[in-house]
């Protein structure tokens, strides 16, 4: 596509999609951390990511009053108008990932100490892979504007919704099996859920992304996978 | 390709006397690649088109100035009681189309049109179509306010008087009946006899609608109506235009993009000529279907 007249305009543009990227490399090594700091018992860790959330939260104010500042000066049409709008959406959807990772490295920092079933966290390391994937997939789809990658982290959020599954079954049996794993189990319960919420956020950004370029909005139900709301709970033999 | 040097000025030709300089367009749009549809997926068709009757139907339109062809083959509908934009850079022809409607162009020689203009489905274009009929069912407002050098009074009786024999006090009705309806009659309800040329130009030129809409014509035309207005005034006039759809049907050519997003409801991008794209405005402005258009609304032109 050719550039603006308004030379000042694709600079504006330009601006927010870089912020966007900013948030965006902020939020996975927010993840990444966060769930590193919980596997290996790592506090510090666990604190520096819960200390680089305010960045995060200072740069979605940003975006959102560039944002605005750009559509009260240029009215924008048509593609820019969704790419505006997309990045509020987007901003959003990262900055609330970045507080789901800052509430999995306190959970570190509580579980510390603690005692572990190592094989507790084999679930969750799977469900932090497949979430991390879906985060990098869509960062990339926005970034190549490309609508097809960005249908395809839509779908496969249904994998990630399917491992919260087995994993919730884990902690039960583990807490059935001994009283003494349920504090534990229980905030893995916690840790396990905001991994799902964020390949929920994930998804929203690909619907995102598939409305920037080609300015349909996807349907409504995505495909889901089964996950602990939908199946009765395991039994215990 | 036409041959760049000798392509006349179509605003000049177009609008004899006209003061407005619309500039030419530069030379790298002239010479554009030829447009591409921007890649989607099928959309469901737009249920709505199927359902609204077209009061104009252009079908086939070439539109000549002497032996440059300055509209090639048009086909567009106007639907009945919305409003429809005609957008475009300077010289695309959406002045010209609009001044098809109404036969305008047969004031002057050597331009000619063909193809068919189908207003409730007769062809306006046929040689025994009444002119003075026409253009009492086909009214047109200009650029530059053009009230007759009378009172307000006197320029809204004028062309009824042209067409009807009314008593005194019947036409007093009927010229409170137009001003009213052009948003105008509670600012001079006082001074019916003052010149119209005493009026800002925000009001002159809903004088102008108002000695239009005095006729009870079935379409309004108007032509970049709000040009030489202020913001204030043009806003009047948008305003006009969203109450007189309800019972006109209403074509109206803007440079403005924004004001085709405000008041329209179908819009048509034309480029050197050629209808580019038509669809509802909410369609166009958000996503339209064909790269030029996106370039022009978002400009990227040039």
């Amino acid at each position: 596509m050719s550039d603006h007249i308004m030379k000042a305009y694709d600079k504006e543009l330009e601006a927010l999609g870089r912020k966007i990227a900013e948030m965006g490399g902020i939020a996975e090594k927010m993840l990444s951390d966060a769930m590193d700091a919980l596997v290996d018992f790592d506090v510090r860790l666990a604190q520096a990511t819960v200390d680089s959330d305010p960045r995060l939260d200072l740069l979605q104010r940003d975006v959102e009053e560039e944002a605005i500042l750009t559509i009260a000066r240029r009215q924008p049409m048509a593609v820019d108008l969704r790419e505006i709008i997309a990045t509020i959406r987007i901003s959003g959807d990262l900055e609330r990932i970045g507080d789901l990772a800052k509430n999995i490295a306190k959970r570190a920092i509580k579980l510390a100490g603690e005692m572990h079933i190592p094989r507790a966290t084999i679930g969750l390391k799977s469900m932090h892979e497949s979430a991390a994937m879906l985060l990098k997939d869509v960062l990339d789809a926005y970034a190549q504007r490309d609508a097809e990658s960005a249908r395809a982290v839509w779908v496969h959020d249904a994998d990630l919704d399917s491992l919260e599954d087995s994993v919730f079954r884990d902690l039960l049996t583990f807490m059935m099996e001994d009283p003494r794993n349920i504090t534990f189990c229980t905030h893995l319960l916690f840790v396990s859920k905001n991994i799902e919420r964020i390949g929920d956020h994930a998804t929203n950004i690909a619907e995102t992304v598939v409305y920037l370029v080609t300015g349909e909005t996807l349907p409504m139900d995505r495909p889901k996978g089964r996950n602990s709301l939908t199946e009765a709970p395991a039994r215990v033999v | 390709m036409n041959d760049m040097n000798n392509v006349p000025n179509l605003n000049e030709i177009a609008n004899p006397g006209d003061t407005h300089n619309f500039g030419e367009i530069p030379m790298a749009a002239q010479n554009a690649e030829p447009s591409l549809q921007i890649d989607k997926h099928a959309r469901a068709p737009l249920a709505v088109t199927s359902e609204l009757e077209a009061k104009v139907t252009v079908r086939n339109l070439n539109f000549y100035y002497g032996d440059l062809l300055a509209l090639k083959n048009i086909n567009v509908p106007i639907y009945t009681n919305k409003v429809t934009a005609l957008i475009g850079p300077s010289g695309c022809g959406k002045s010209t189309l609009l001044r098809v409607l109404n036969r305008m162009y047969d004031l002057y020689p050597k331009q000619r049109a063909e193809g068919e203009v189908l207003l409730d489905g007769a062809n306006i274009l046929r040689r025994d179509q009444d002119l003075n009929l026409l253009r009492a069912r086909v009214g047109m407002v200009f650029q530059k306010p053009t009230p007759f050098p009378m009172s307000i009074h006197d320029n809204i009786a004028f062309g009824i008087k042209l067409y009807e024999k009314l008593s005194k006090s019947e036409l007093g009705d009927r010229v409170e009946a137009a001003l009213t309806r052009a948003a105008l009659w509670s600012e001079v309800k006082d001074k019916l006899h003052a010149s119209g040329l005493s009026l800002s130009g925000g009001q002159q030129q809903r004088l102008c609608i108002a000695r239009t809409v005095a006729l009870q014509p079935e379409v309004i035309l108007l032509d970049e109506p709000c040009s030489a207005l202020d913001p204030i005034s043009t806003a009047k006039i948008e305003e006009t235009i969203d109450e007189l759809k309800e019972k006109y049907t209403i074509a109206i050519v803007t440079h403005n993009m924004q004001q085709a997003a405000r008041v329209s409801d179908f819009t048509a991008f034309m480029y050197l000529g050629e209808l580019i794209e038509f669809g509802p405005t909410s369609q166009i402005f958000t996503a339209p279907e064909n790269l030029q258009t996106q370039n022009y609304i978002t400009g990227r032109f040039g």
